[in-house]
């Protein structure tokens, strides 16, 4: 156990079905994050990751394990508090985006902070400087229609910040989002990740996994490796193959 | 790197200086292996071979330095380069051939050997991703590196589906 860690999981189990229909979705899983640790979860489609993140966000409940956000278990929780929990202390970032349609970028940020009692000024004042960090300063006043991707997906992120949230939980981030829109989205979490803020992103794009400090891989609802990132400075030109 | 250096002497005569900073601009951090005597070994191999030649230039607070010309042998080499379509091996059977084997003879879990396999691409992905982030829009060393990153997910798919085969493998 870290003594530093943000959120924890500890024997985390979700099953669907029962019988010969028992599925286990997630099975078995111990996870420490460090404050201002990136992790990664990677595997292929199936293999249980986004029931993870929907568990450890606790938005569903787990069928067994403990789950603790700094050091408060949550898992146990009522609905009331659970709530309260998720609104202040995580941030959320959905493949496909999420946002309210009928209010502009600007009214997407500002709502969580709204929900969670900020007064309307400041959550202005918030929502306003989290655009400047995302690029988006000049669409503040745009509705998500009038937006692409990436835009939306900065502007997601935006809105998973306004809380100032102990972690941000991202669920195939770059999913819906083409090449270049991608790059925006990496270079977004890489900012975050070297401002200090604690990810967890589940992914099955090994693009965004690169960007992490610390790279799950997930089979059959259990993580099977492990990868620290980013320790050597290893020498670029060693992988170029520009023989004399 | 022969075809490289004769290549960038057909814009103009050049030194060996001025040649290692266009290369190095061109690789941006992927340059960081290439070394000056990389350029001056290159350079005389090729006057060598009479593909270029060189003129001593007399400079007032320094010593003479030697600026390269192609010769009409060396347009000819640089013409057929050009013209190559040789690539980087797309099939990696060597690293296929080692699960098979190591499979066969029961030496060692083949997809412990697909995970470490995994982890060392995942950690080059991590440093040239760092690198392509940080280089400007529309560099050239940016268009380098986006091919090296795109190369790595494509090997971290394949790996992904050995996982999956020699799994398969071990349970039936």
């Amino acid at each position: 156990m870290t003594a530093n860690a943000v959120l924890r999981a500890a024997g985390l189990r979700k099953e669907y079905g029962r019988g010969a229909a028992l599925v286990r979705a997630v099975d078995g899983v111990d996870l420490d994050v460090a404050a201002g640790e990136a992790v990664a979860i990677v595997g292929a489609s199936g293999c249980g990751k986004s029931t993870l993140l929907h568990l450890l966000g606790g938005l569903e409940r787990a069928s067994g394990g403990e789950l603790s956000m700094a050091g408060e278990r949550f898992d146990t929780m009522s609905e009331t508090r659970l709530a309260r929990l998720r609104r202040n202390a995580i941030g959320f970032v959905f493949q496909g985006f999420h946002l309210v349609d009928e209010l502009t970028a600007a009214e997407n940020v500002e709502l969580p902070a709204l929900l969670a009692g900020v007064s309307p000024r400041a959550a202005r004042r918030r929502a306003a400087d989290l655009l400047e960090r995302v690029g988006l300063a000049d669409r503040s006043r745009h509705l998500p229609s009038a937006l692409s991707g990436g835009q939306r997906q900065r502007v997601a992120v935006a809105r998973a910040l306004v809380n100032r949230p102990l972690v941000v939980l991202a669920d195939e981030p770059t999913g819906n989002l083409d090449s270049t829109a991608t790059t925006d989205v990496l270079r977004l979490f890489d900012g975050l990740r070297r401002n200090g803020h604690t990810l967890v992103i589940v992914t099955h794009d090994s693009r965004i996994a690169a960007t992490s400090d610390r790279l799950i891989t997930m089979r059959d609802g259990a993580f099977v490796d492990e990868t620290r990132l980013g320790g050597g400075a290893r020498r670029l030109g060693s992988l170029a193959g520009l023989g004399g | 790197m022969q075809d490289v250096v004769l290549a960038l002497l057909a814009k103009e005569p050049s030194h060996g200086y001025e040649l290692r900073a266009r290369l190095q601009h061109a690789l941006g951090p992927l340059g960081d292996a290439l070394n000056a005597g990389q350029v001056y070994v290159t350079l005389g191999r090729l006057e060598k071979a009479g593909l270029v030649a060189a003129q001593r230039v007399g400079q007032t607070d320094r010593p003479d330095r030697k600026v390269y010309e192609l010769t009409a042998a060396g347009q000819d080499r640089v013409t057929a380069w050009l013209a190559e379509v040789g690539w980087a091996k797309p099939v990696s059977a060597k690293f296929h051939l080692k699960l098979v084997a190591v499979a066969a003879a029961g030496l060692a879990d083949p997809v412990a050997i697909v995970d470490a396999q995994r982890r060392e691409l995942l950690r080059q992905l991590g440093d040239l991703q760092g690198a392509a982030l940080a280089e400007p829009d529309g560099s050239s060393a940016a268009l380098l590196l986006e091919g090296a990153v795109l190369r790595l997910q494509a090997d971290l798919r394949w790996l992904e589906a050995c996982a999956r085969h020699w799994e398969r493998e071990e349970r039936a």
